[in-house]
């Protein structure tokens, strides 16, 4: 087995173990923190794959950005608790493990037995390493083919941005009513 | 490690997630298992994009990631106001609309 086999076993392993971890556990911060070690070991896969501006942007904006937001909320709504828990209706977990069981299944059988399209594009390794590296090429395709998407994708932020405060804030009634 | 080992990790991934939805009350819990969701498929747009020698799975991915971000957010900031009024982050107190 190469190297590169190895990590690439070494980090699924640990993506899946930790995947479990976040959706077993009774405590919501431990729960959290397993999420961003999934983060980082499915980074890790992106770099086995190639991509490593999506890697750092991963690590950076999910495990960096995301999950404090959450690991604040958490805090904030006190939320560590023991009793919001798994559902007592354990017909209901054995049903819904089934359920996921059988669609995995049915995945993993067509994926097996399924062909991808032969008509590749131009991007292979040794054209990536011509262009100057995989973020040079993935900027470039970025801010010529894709930036209607990149234009938009801003335009979103700055909409989520405003809906955010606007939601969470408190009212001004509340606080003009104390005086 | 080909594309199928890849699309495999992602699977299994994508269902945990699932079932984390499925099963667990707590609301930040299930906005996590959504995350986990996202995460399986950006891995899986990123080995068809290695596979078929295309630069479209990353850009897919790079979108993905800042969508998922700004609806994680919106999504907390919801949650947020929720729980002014509920006091509670168990999906069994939401019954406005029960009678």
């Amino acid at each position: 087995m190469s190297s590169p086999e190895i990590f690439f076993y070494v980090f699924s392993a640990l993506a899946v173990a930790f995947s479990l971890l976040v959706v077993l556990s009774k405590s919501p911060i431990h729960s959290a923190f397993s999420l961003v070690l999934v983060f980082f070991c499915v980074a890790a896969d992106y770099v086995l794959m190639g991509a490593h501006l999506v890697a750092t942007l991963q690590i950076l904006v999910y495990a960096g950005a995301v999950m404090v937001l959450f690991i604040f909320v958490i805090m904030l709504l006190n939320a560590d608790v023991e009793n919001v828990n798994i559902t007592k209706n354990t017909k209901f977990q054995l049903f819904s493990g089934v359920l996921c069981l059988i669609l995995l299944a049915m995945f993993v059988w067509g994926v097996l037995n399924g062909t991808t399209s032969p008509n590749k594009g131009i991007f292979t390794q040794e054209k990536i390493d011509a262009l100057g590296g995989n973020t040079k090429s993935l900027s470039e395709i970025l801010f010529s083919d894709y930036i209607l998407p990149f234009e938009l994708t801003s335009v979103l932020l700055l909409v989520g941005i405003i809906g955010t405060v606007s939601l969470a804030k408190r009212k001004l009634e509340e606080t003009e009513s104390k005086k | 490690m080909n594309t199928n080992h890849f699309i495999l990790l992602s699977l299994c991934l994508f269902f945990i997630g699932f079932f984390g939805v499925l099963v667990r009350r707590n609301i930040l819990i299930i906005l996590m298992s959504v995350e986990l969701m996202l995460n399986a498929v950006n891995i899986a747009f990123i080995a068809y994009g290695r596979e078929l020698q295309a630069m479209g799975g990353q850009i897919a991915v790079f979108f993905i990631i800042t969508v998922a971000a700004a609806e994680s957010a919106v999504g907390l900031g919801l949650l947020i106001a929720l729980y002014r009024n509920l006091k509670s982050v168990s999906t069994e107190s939401i019954q406005y609309l029960k009678q």
